[in-house]
Order: structure tokens, then C-alpha cells, then sequence
């Protein structure tokens, strides 16, 4: 089980909570668990998300392998100029 | 009204071509005779990326007509190297990284050797105010500065 | 692909000075922007723009200027189809207004013609028939209620009741509790800042030649900061397969983020197909102004606590941005970034996003970062003052570290912030005197960086030179890095090296040039297929000792036995190996290709010395030192240009630029002259200070740095002007009539 902080914006979704449990061991796995527990979540999750993952930034990597110790934080989809 | 025929000198070079009479010598360089050296950055002459000589005063040739280079000499960054001899402002440019895009460079060279064949010897404040007609976007002109007047030194025999 | 593990590696290519592969072409005028290339048959594209800032189109009839001699095509919104994605959706009605216009200069038809003066004549002979609608350009304005709507029924699905559908996302970050943190506090600020739009001002205006063929198929040519995203948009609009449309990247002559998307090219590509010729379009300064990607404009609210001693205890903000007539999501950035230089207990930040009637956003270097931390900084400084406190201890107590957690989520890795801020304490500038009217202000500032998708391939040519394909186009030097990098990892000289960046068809995906994530990414990916080669290599060598592969190790560009027991053997180098690449099984090449991550912060700090001059409110930039982490610098002089480059736009953003909008919902400046971005005589040297704390995610430490330096300027030149006077101005620009109304009303 991996514990995942949502923002702020988010939590109205996870009914007010800064921090969510689910189980997965990749980011895709993690994204579609999210989805189904919290379907609040799908628009978000739809119009694309970043997470980070003990401190790094991943945009799109499905397959990254997540500990279940691992700090995740889920982030706005990263973009730049 | 009908296109005008003009006879001219470029970098050296006998030139004739026929343009409107409203076409902007900048238009003309680069549609007509493809010395695309010269930039059009604004069409207004605010960015001096179309910067030019004519009968060797400093101009944008975008508020020049193409008529009114019958019978003159009009220097572009294309007459600036001598064959594959950079001129000492083309290749310290180069050594002291003072371009990135490079699109303003052109403009810059121009304006730069008209300064130093005007004052060869210029304060860095003469520099900047010369070249106050030449706008950079990407490197702050810090890096400009400083190769003008390593090429000054070096064109002075220092 | 993480920092290498050889420890202080000796670096003898990378860090040092090399000249540039397209300096020559750059400084003779041979190299080829947007605007120089020319096609066979070529006929001239010009557009028809809406002189209003919100209207419907009633109808438009084109068929005067079809039917004028010399005009080859026509093109309206109904020359397209609907893309199934939203955001693609508003590409395309931003370069072609559907039933409604959107601002002042949104393009409703297009004529291609034999010369650019019979299409501008055609133009005039188009009828637009409008029914103006009331607008709003003003952010604060256009999220009440009563504003008019920009678009219906685009708003976010969780927006909260009673506000105006021009509102568009919502977001909110932090951590702690705020209350509490706030009570700590020995003094609260609370301010609220407004900031205008600005433009990032590139010199080249946008430029493209299109050239469709009947059979579907299509050449582009265009100065872009991404050609593959530029193919991925434009087929999309044009109902066409990627393959069958080649994008090629001509010299870009400035992007900034301003060229990461498209204004001009589906319309191109549109002409083209229609008139069955090619067609160049090039935009003028107005367009650029009136229909390119300007930033956002903000309005925000700051509130901070401070002990006495320095050490903040709670933090705030609400950030509101305007982003044009299509919902846009850049105030996320504002709202992560704005605090990221704080190691907080109670951080909260909220933004909102509205549309308005004015251009479609787009990023200009750090999207969202330059006005929060402008805000945020502002108060910190405001709080310094107020509490007789050095401003750069103060950053320094409160300055996150590895280890802290952010305000936006993520615990830091290895960061560069604290080594800056010590740069600057020591800094001779930090002690200069100042005279009269003077001040020095400070700001830090950050930007997150990523990777991306990125595709190299290294080719080994018979004579022992290598060729690198990539496909980021250069706006800052990175062909030298990357050949850098190369000789580096290959262990030749970087003469042999040659770097060129292909076209959509040449080579794999790339993402945009932005993000600062070239010399970063396309770096790493580079190394990986210079580790492929090499391995290439010394499976060759192996055959021809007759030896095990992994007895073989490349050393300084030569493949070596890897001991007594492995034989005798001279080393070969790469130039022997790729002179007999033929016989040993074929040419070799090595190739990577990634979504690479693992990407380092960039943290900064300036430091500036201005003066005011109390009779016209001018200010001017006396002295400048740019501190920034740049992990490893590659090629000091292009990290320098970008610290420069950076922090001049900020000094313009700060002092001068502004988009001027008039009652009429109207561009007043859209020109050079009137648009005042920083010119040579302006300013002074701007120092450079590069401190190298190395990422841990790259394997020669490299961290982004185009993008940071633009953030701290705002604040660090506010910061000046309210120490030179007294006074602390809270909107941008600070420009002369601004300073000067203040001092007045001051007395």
C-alpha cells in the first residue's frame, strides 16, 4: 500500500484528505487505482499529471516502480518555456 | 505606378534590379537580390536587425526606399568577411560567445564596424549608446560589449 | 540515469570554452531563419485579423478578393474539421477564429497570393460582418460575476458557486496549519501585487513555407522551439498522419516558450493545400504582439508571518491569472513555485485562472514562477525592512535544504539554494557603498526543469569523425554542449565531433526545446548512445583479438585489454575501429532513446544596485550579479548567457514592457518602440556567479538553467527601488511615470 498526497485543489475529490492510501507498485497502477477509488480524480488525472517520487519528478513513466515506503506526490502536469 | 530600375554597388559589386517604388531596400536585399543576411525584425526601424550602409552611414534598410540606392554603395554583413577571412568583429564574436540565437548579430556587426571605423578607440559607454539601436533579446549585450572591444583592441595592433 | 559514480570525475572537454559548429554561418548571415527559405512557385500568405476584442461573425464573404487576379487561395474556419482533443481544438481556433473573435488581432480568413501586396489587397476586399459583443481584459474584472463571457462552458467541473464562468482552474497547494503558524509571528505583512502581460520579445517574428502535395503529403519549414510538436498539432488540424507531414526547424531567431506552440502554420499548411503551391507566411511586429503568446497578467494577495529573529512561521498566497481567450492552466506553476525557496511548516497557496478577451497565453521562460515569487519576495523583503533584518541572513535561515519538504509537495534532493545565497553574502557587490537615490535589492528564485522524450543517434564515420543526429532546435548553444558531451564520453577531440538537428522524419520523437531540458536530457541521452557505440566498439575489437567482450574497456578513446590474462594487445582507437567498421560487420552507430527524468531544480539569487532618479522616476541598473546552480556546466559561456539573457528580460519585465490595453479592449503598443525592452545603453555588465552543486539524476551532475533566471529580477529591482525610496511600489512595470506619480504622492 503507497501512500499518495493530493493537493489542495484535489482533496474535494478524496473527501478532504491530504493523504490517500492505495495499492500499487507502479505509476500506472497508481493512477488507475486512484481513478477508480476516487473518481473525482478522472478529469485531473485525464488532463494529465506529474508525480513525484521521493523527491523526483516523473511526466509520463507508467512502469516506474514505487516502494511502498516511497514518498509520492502527486503533481500538475509539468510543462516549460 | 511602374517599378523603378536601379543601378547600385554591393559589397563591391555592380547591381541592378527593378523594384516598386514603395519596396523598402531591406524587402529588396532579401526578396529580390537573396542577400537574406539582413533581418526584418520589425519593419519599423525600432530593432536595427536590418542595419545596413549607405555610402557608409549606418541605416535600417527598412526605412530605406530600394530607389534610393541608385548610384550608391551599400554595404550588407554579407561584404563583411573578406572571402573566408572572418573580420576581427565576426570572429571574436565567435571566441567570446557574443551571440545565441544569432538572429540580431548581423545587425550588431554592422553597426559595430561602422562605429570603429568612426571612433576606433570607444568607451564602453560610447559602445552601448552606439549600439542603443540594436536590440538583443537573448544575451543582455553583456558578452557584445566585451568582443567589440576585444576586436577594437585587436584591430588597433594591441 | 543517475550522477556517475567515478567519483570527482576530471572533466577534459566538458567546462571548457569551445567555438560554436553554426557560429561561422551565425556571424556571415548565411544561416537560414523562418523567414529565408523560398520554394519554387512560391505564392504569399497574409491574414485577415479582427479589429475588435469580442465580437461574433455574422458571415464573412471572401469572394471579392477570390475572385482578384493573383490570389491562389482563401482560407476561413470552414476549411477545417473539429480535432477530437480540446486542447488541439483550441490551437486551431486560436489561429483561426470560429463563429466568435477573441481579442484584438484573432485571425478570421487568410488569402495566398503571387505577392504579398495583391494579398494584402485581397484582404481589404474581404467582408467581415460583426456584431460586437462587450469584453473584459482586466483579470480581477473578468472573474466577477457580471463579466462578460469570454467562452461558455469551459470552466473546470469543481469550481465553487457564484463566480463567473470565465474562471477556468483552480488550484491549491501546501501544507501545515496556517492559523497557528500565524500566531508565532512577531510581524504579518499582508500586500497585494498586480503584474501586466509581457511579451518574451523574441527579435525574429514567426515565419513558415508550407508546401502540400496532392497526394497528402507535406513539407514544413518554420522556426519553432519544437518541430515534432509542430507535426503532432499541424496533423492533427489537417487530418493528416504524422508520417506523412515533415516538419524541419529552420535557425530559430528567439523562442523564449513564445515558440513552443503554433499561430501561423495550420493556416500555411491550409493555403498550401488549397492553392496547390507552396506558402510563406511571415508575420509582422504588430501580429507578433497582437496574435502570438504573450504571458499572463496577476493580480495577487501575499500575506506573511515573521518572528524577530527572522524565521518565517506562516506563508500565503492567492494568485489570480489571466492566460486570453482559452482556458489556461500556467497559475499551477505560480501557485508551486511561489514559496519553493522556503523551508515552511504552514504554507498555503490558492490560484485561480480566468479567460478573458486578449491573446492565447504562452510560456515565457519559467511559465507562472516570475510574478509569485515577484509577490513573495516583495513581502519577505517588505518583512526584512521592517524588522531590521539583513535580507540575505534571513533567506539563509529560512532557505530550503535536501531534505526539506517543499511547499508544493516534494521532499528535495541535493539542491543548490543555501551554496548560492553564501555566494552572495561573500560577494564583493553584497559590500559595496551606495551613494544617494541608490538601493540594492535581492530575490531568490527557482524552476522545476524536467527531461522529456528524447532521441539521439551517434553515427562512427570510416575516417573516425562522429556524427550526432538530434532534434532540438539550438536556442542557446546546446550543439556545442552536446558535441561536448560526446567527445567527453568517447574520449576524441571535440573537433571530430559534428551535431545537427534533423527534421520530424531523420530521427525519433523529441519534446520541445523548453523546460531547460536539452542540455540536460538530450545531454544524457547522447552519453547513453555514446556508451552504445562504445560497446559497439569493443565487441569489434574482441572479434579481432579473438578475446571475450568483456575483456575489452574503453579508456580515453581507445579499446583496451583488461589485463595480463586478457593478452597483449596495442590499443586500438576509434579512428582505427571505424576505418575497418566495413570489414568487421558494417558501420557502427550507437543510438538512445528516453523519457528521461531525474531532472535538478535550478535555484537562483540576484543581487542589483539601481538608482532612481527623483525628477523623472527613471531608474537605472547600476550593477547586476547573477548567482545560479548549474549542477555541471557544460559550456561555461552559454550558462552565463543564459543567466544574462534571463535576467535582462526581468529587468525589462520589471522597468518597462507591459501590454497597454485601452476602454476598446484594444493593443495600444503592439510595436518596438512602445513595447521598450532593455537596450544596450540601458544597462551595465551583469555578472555571473556559477555554483555547481551536481544532480544527482544526470550523469555529469547537469541541471537546466534557462529558465530560473528570469524569476528573481522582479523582486530583486522592487526590492532596490523601495530601498532607494522609501517607498514600495506593488504593480509592474516600474516604469518612469509609475516611480515618479509615487514619489509625489510621498511628498
Amino acid at each position: 500500500m503507497v501512500k499518495v498526497a493530493i493537493w489542495g485543489s484535489l482533496r474535494s475529490a478524496t473527501d478532504g484528505k491530504a493523504e490517500v492510501v492505495v495499492e500499487a507498485s507502479n505509476f500506472k497502477q497508481l493512477l488507475d487505482q486512484l481513478v477508480i477509488e476516487y473518481p473525482g480524480l478522472e478529469p485531473q488525472i485525464k488532463r494529465g499529471v506529474s508525480f513525484a517520487l521521493d523527491g523526483k519528478i516523473y511526466r509520463d513513466a507508467w512502469f516506474t516502480k514505487i516502494n511502498d515506503d516511497s514518498e509520492v506526490v502527486l503533481m500538475p502536469y509539468m510543462v516549460g518555456g | 505606378m511602374k517599378n523603378i530600375h536601379v543601378s547600385t554597388t554591393i559589397n563591391g559589386d555592380p547591381t541592378e534590379f527593378i523594384c516598386a517604388p514603395d519596396e523598402s531596400l531591406l524587402d529588396v536585399l532579401r526578396n529580390r537580390l537573396a542577400l537574406t543576411g539582413a533581418k526584418e525584425g520589425c519593419g519599423s526601424g525600432d530593432c536595427g536587425a536590418c542595419s545596413v550602409t549607405v555610402n557608409g552611414r549606418l541605416v535600417c534598410s527598412c526605412l530605406v526606399l530600394g530607389a534610393e540606392a541608385d548610384g550608391a554603395e551599400v554595404e550588407t554583413i554579407e561584404g563583411m568577411a573578406d572571402g573566408d577571412k572572418l573580420h576581427p568583429l565576426q570572429q571574436h564574436f565567435i571566441d567570446k560567445a557574443a551571440l545565441q540565437c544569432g538572429v540580431c548579430t548581423p545587425g550588431i556587426l554592422v553597426a559595430a564596424k561602422a562605429l570603429l571605423e568612426k571612433n576606433p578607440n570607444p568607451t564602453d559607454t560610447e559602445v552601448r549608446y552606439w549600439l542603443a539601436g540594436n536590440l538583443c533579446r537573448c544575451t543582455g549585450y553583456d558578452k557584445i560589449i566585451k568582443a567589440v572591444q576585444s576586436a577594437a583592441a585587436e584591430m588597433r595592433g594591441e | 540515469m543517475a550522477l556517475d559514480e567515478n567519483g570527482k570525475r576530471i572533466f577534459k572537454v566538458v567546462g571548457t570554452r569551445p567555438a560554436r559548429p553554426d557560429g561561422i554561418d551565425k556571424v556571415t548571415g548565411r544561416a537560414m531563419y523562418g523567414a529565408d527559405a523560398t520554394a519554387p512557385g512560391m505564392l504569399f500568405g497574409q491574414f485577415l485579423r479582427s479589429p475588435h476584442a469580442h465580437a461574433k461573425i455574422k458571415s464573412i464573404d471572401t469572394s471579392a478578393a477570390e475572385a482578384l487576379s493573383g490570389v491562389k487561395a482563401v482560407i476561413t474556419s470552414k476549411d477545417f474539421g473539429t480535432p477530437e482533443d480540446e486542447s488541439v481544438r483550441d490551437v486551431q481556433d486560436n489561429c483561426m477564429a470560429g463563429d466568435k473573435v477573441l481579442y484584438d488581432g484573432h485571425a478570421v480568413a487568410a488569402v495566398a497570393a503571387t505577392s504579398a501586396a495583391i494579398a494584402k489587397q485581397a484582404l481589404k476586399l474581404i467582408k467581415v460582418d460583426y456584431e460586437v459583443l462587450p469584453h473584459v481584459t482586466d483579470v480581477d474584472a473578468a472573474m466577477q460575476v457580471d463579466a462578460p463571457i469570454v467562452q461558455a462552458g469551459r470552466a473546470m467541473d469543481d469550481l465553487p458557486a457564484g463566480m463567473s464562468e470565465n474562471v477556468t482552474y483552480h488550484f491549491e497547494f501546501g501544507h501545515g496549519d496556517l492559523d497557528a503558524g500565524f500566531a508565532k509571528a512577531d510581524k504579518i505583512v499582508e500586500r497585494s501585487f498586480k503584474t501586466a502581460a509581457t511579451h518574451q520579445g523574441y527579435i525574429e517574428p514567426h515565419a513558415c513555407l508550407a508546401a502540400m502535395n496532392s497526394d497528402g503529403k507535406g513539407e514544413l519549414w518554420c522556426c519553432t522551439q519544437g518541430q515534432f510538436y509542430v507535426r503532432e498539432l499541424c496533423a492533427d488540424i489537417m487530418e493528416m498522419d504524422a508520417s506523412q507531414l515533415r516538419v524541419t526547424a529552420s535557425e530559430i531567431g528567439g523562442g523564449f516558450g513564445g515558440k513552443t506552440t503554433v499561430f501561423i502554420e495550420p493556416v500555411a499548411l491550409a493555403l498550401s493545400r488549397k492553392s496547390g503551391r507552396p506558402v510563406k507566411v511571415v508575420m509582422s511586429r504588430e501580429e507578433v504582439f497582437r496574435a502570438s503568446g504573450p504571458t499572463v497578467s496577476s493580480s495577487t494577495d501575499v500575506k506573511i508571518g515573521m518572528t524577530k529573529d527572522g524565521r518565517i512561521t506562516a506563508a500565503h498566497a492567492t494568485l489570480r491569472y489571466q492566460g486570453g481567450a482559452f482556458p489556461c492552466g500556467t497559475v499551477q506553476f505560480g501557485a508551486q513555485s511561489a514559496f519553493a525557496a522556503y523551508d515552511l511548516d504552514a504554507v498555503q497557496t490558492i490560484g485561480w485562472s480566468a479567460m478573458t478577451n486578449r491573446p492565447k497565453e504562452a510560456a515565457y521562460r519559467a511559465p507562472g514562477a516570475p510574478m509569485a515569487i515577484y509577490a513573495v519576495e516583495s513581502v519577505v523583503d517588505e518583512l526584512c525592512q521592517e524588522l531590521d533584518l539583513d535580507p540575505l541572513e534571513v533567506r539563509l535561515k529560512n532557505a530550503a535544504g535536501e531534505g526539506t519538504k517543499s511547499s508544493y509537495g516534494p521532499t528535495f534532493d541535493a539542491i543548490g539554494l543555501k551554496a548560492t545565497l553564501e555566494a552572495a553574502v561573500a560577494h564583493p557587490h553584497y559590500a559595496a557603498p551606495l551613494g544617494p537615490n541608490q538601493g540594492r535589492g535581492l530575490s531568490c528564485g527557482f524552476w522545476f526543469n524536467f527531461g522529456g522524450n528524447t532521441s539521439v543517434s551517434m553515427n562512427l564515420n570510416f575516417d573516425g569523425t562522429v556524427g550526432i543526429t538530434e532534434g532540438n532546435p539550438d536556442i542557446g548553444g546546446s550543439r556545442a554542449s552536446i558535441s561536448q558531451m560526446a567527445a567527453e564520453e568517447l574520449g576524441i577531440a571535440y573537433e571530430k565531433v559534428r551535431t545537427i538537428v534533423a527534421d520530424t522524419n531523420s530521427i525519433g520523437h523529441n519534446d520541445v526545446t523548453d523546460g531547460s531540458r536539452v542540455t540536460f536530457a538530450v545531454g544524457l541521452a547522447t552519453i547513453k548512445a555514446a556508451r552504445d557505440a562504445i560497446q559497439k566498439m569493443c565487441a569489434r575489437v574482441a572479434k579481432i583479438w579473438d578475446i571475450d567482450e568483456d575483456a575489452v574497456y574503453w579508456e580515453d578513446g581507445y579499446a583496451k585489454p583488461s589485463g595480463p590474462n586478457a593478452g597483449t594487445f596495442e590499443p586500438m582507437s576509434l579512428e582505427e575501429i571505424a576505418a575497418i567498421s566495413a570489414e568487421t560487420g558494417g558501420p557502427i552507430a550507437g543510438h538512445h532513446e528516453v523519457n528521461a527524468d531525474g531532472a535538478g531544480v535550478s535555484f537562483g539569487v540576484h543581487l542589483v544596485d539601481i538608482e532612481v532618479d527623483p525628477e523623472t522616476g527613471a531608474t537605472t541598473v547600476l550593477r547586476y550579479t547573477v548567482f545560479q546552480d548549474a549542477g555541471k556546466a557544460i559550456h561555461p559561456d552559454y550558462v552565463e548567457g543564459q543567466m544574462q539573457g534571463g535576467a535582462v528580460q526581468g529587468i525589462g519585465w520589471a522597468l518597462n514592457e507591459e501590454y497597454i490595453y485601452g476602454e476598446d479592449g484594444r493593443l495600444q503598443n503592439p510595436g518596438l518602440l512602445d513595447y521598450r525592452i532593455p537596450v544596450a545603453s540601458d544597462l551595465p555588465n551583469i555578472d555571473t556567479v556559477i555554483l555547481e552543486i551536481p544532480n544527482p539524476g544526470h550523469p555529469y551532475g547537469v541541471r537546466g538553467v534557462g529558465e530560473t533566471p528570469i524569476v528573481p529580477p522582479l523582486a530583486a529591482l522592487s526590492n532596490a527601488v523601495s530601498r532607494a525610496t522609501g517607498l514600495r511600489l506593488s504593480e509592474l512595470p516600474m516604469s518612469p511615470p509609475r516611480v515618479l506619480k509615487a514619489l509625489n504622492a510621498k511628498g
